[in-house]
């Protein structure tokens, strides 16, 4: 079982989560989709801290994110697959 | 894991059992604390929880309060109490509430005494009540006298995917061997609401969650300014790397596994449709939470934290776990139990689950939790409005 740089909880996920301490710019990162237990590889575009999320495709304005396979926000400003996605382009839309 | 079937407890006079054996000295309001200080540092093997309100409440807000005193005082974690209060109404409610346990309790009040003279009887019977209970031995108690609480707090995406499934996966264990289960934080749902609701074990219960929720939200949609996007999530939350409250929601949803709630309780009621999981309308403050759980008589908590969340309870032990491998790096005076193996796939979230069932089966049999150690006895009573 290879150590995994980033945590996908459900199949359907548009994100997935760093467990390592931070993302090389650049990096190939071993991706692990728990709820199926496959991996898959996606790239790391920014250097990006543990516990922050990396978009696994593109999206754009007004798309959701979706996590536990559930919807936990939307884009605000255009995400490229590998970016760093957080408070900066993704809003809750609760208030 | 063959999971032990027992655990070594104070056996109470109402049945119940506790994981510690507290004397208290209960202040009934905030002018009383001094008092109630005062009594604790006199005599050995007691402990003061002195607290902010208790004058002028009324309506439900001071039902809450007289919820919140009774229940601490009636929780099998306490062997003995001391009321002590400005008056002897209010005094002599919270004694005889707490006298229908059959544990030991007497009040007193300071009006027309003064605090020396309160101090001296009230210290008296404190030793008294301390000597008593220092004979109590641990004997051997089923399992399921074990009402287990959770709440997380500092959370990050740690939380959500490896320290609240490591409770989750705890309470999917432990549900079937007739514990009580209790989570709360109706605030921090939000976003997960509609889900939440689905896993009410009854349309009753299902109901129930909805109102509770909605209130809550509609009570903030008035009283918020803008949104609570500087309280939900928090700094550190945000600095952990989770981005919204529903994201936060799905997260802290993690804790309950894969259990259906029996019963919605008002904050601090204690739970009555026998074992099984309860969600309790509380705060997301953690002080706040867990002081309301104690008061409706669980006597062992289970804190997840991500970021390094370092409460702790006068009553009921506070056992932390995280997933985040640099919070155990950091705070590891504060971590009970590390699961950050989760992460790198060393551990699945059985062997997590199992390792928090040892871990909490130790402090249930008297092992001190970090906080406990540390000196962490947050008491913190929930307001519901102004007084008058």
């Amino acid at each position: 079982m290879s150590h995994p740089d980033l945590i996908i909880h459900d199949e359907k996920d548009n994100v997935g989560v760093v467990v390592i301490e931070t993302t090389k710019k650049g990096q190939d990162c071993n991706a692990w989709i728990m709820e199926n237990d496959k991996s898959i590889k996606v790239p790391s575009l920014n250097e990006v801290p543990l516990g922050h999320k990396i978009a696994l495709k593109d999206l754009k304005e007004g798309d959701t994110i979706l996590k536990y396979g559930h919807d936990i926000g939307k884009v605000v400003k255009s995400i490229k697959k590998g970016e760093h996605v957080h408070v900066h382009n993704v809003k809750t839309k609760k208030w | 894991m063959e999971i032990p079937k027992s655990f070594l407890g104070y056996k109470r006079e109402n049945g119940r059992a506790g994981t510690r054996n507290h004397v208290i000295i209960l202040p009934v309001d905030d002018i009383s604390n001094a008092c109630a200080e005062a009594v604790a540092n006199n005599i050995k093997g007691t402990i003061a929880l002195p607290h902010s309100y208790g004058r002028l409440q009324f309506g439900a807000d001071l039902e809450l309060h007289f919820r919140t005193m009774i229940g601490t005082g009636q929780n099998p974690n306490v062997a003995a109490v001391i009321v002590i209060g400005i008056e002897p109404k209010w005094t002599k409610k919270i004694v005889d509430a707490i006298a229908t346990t059959g544990k030991p309790v007497e009040g007193f009040h300071i009006e027309r005494s003064g605090d020396i003279e309160t101090i001296m009887k009230a210290s008296k019977k404190a030793q008294e009540f301390s000597m008593w209970a220092s004979e109590k031995q641990r004997e051997e108690c089923p399992l399921s006298d074990l009402w287990i609480s959770v709440k997380c707090g500092e959370s990050d995406t740690t939380s959500g995917l490896a320290a609240n499934p490591t409770v989750g996966n705890l309470m999917d264990k432990l549900e079937p061997l007739g514990v009580h289960l209790c989570f709360g934080e109706t605030s921090e749902l939000t976003g997960a609401e509609q889900v939440c609701a689905k896993r009410g074990a009854t349309p009753e219960a299902e109901k129930k969650f909805m109102k509770t929720w909605s209130d809550y939200n509609d009570f903030i949609l008035k009283e918020a300014t803008d949104d609570l996007s500087e309280s939900q999530p928090t700094a550190g939350n945000i600095a952990g790397g989770l981005t919204t409250i529903e994201e936060k929601a799905f997260g802290n949803f993690q804790k309950i596994g894969t259990r259906k709630f029996v019963d919605v309780l008002e904050p601090a009621e204690e739970p009555k449709k026998g074992k099984g999981l309860y969600f309790m309308d509380t705060s997301s403050a953690a002080a706040e939470c867990i002081t309301l759980q104690a008061a409706a008589g669980f006597n062992i908590h289970l804190f997840p934290t991500g970021q390094g969340n370092i409460i702790g309870n006068p009553i009921e032990p506070v056992i932390k776990l995280t997933a985040n491998p640099l919070t155990v790096k950091t705070m590891r005076e504060h971590i009970d139990c590390d699961v950050s193996k989760i992460l790198s796939r060393e551990m699945n979230m059985s062997q997590a689950g199992d390792e928090l069932i040892k871990s909490m089966l130790r402090v249930a049999n008297g092992r001190l939790t970090c906080a406990e150690a540390l000196g962490h006895k947050e008491f913190v009573m929930t307001k519901l409005y102004r007084s008058a």
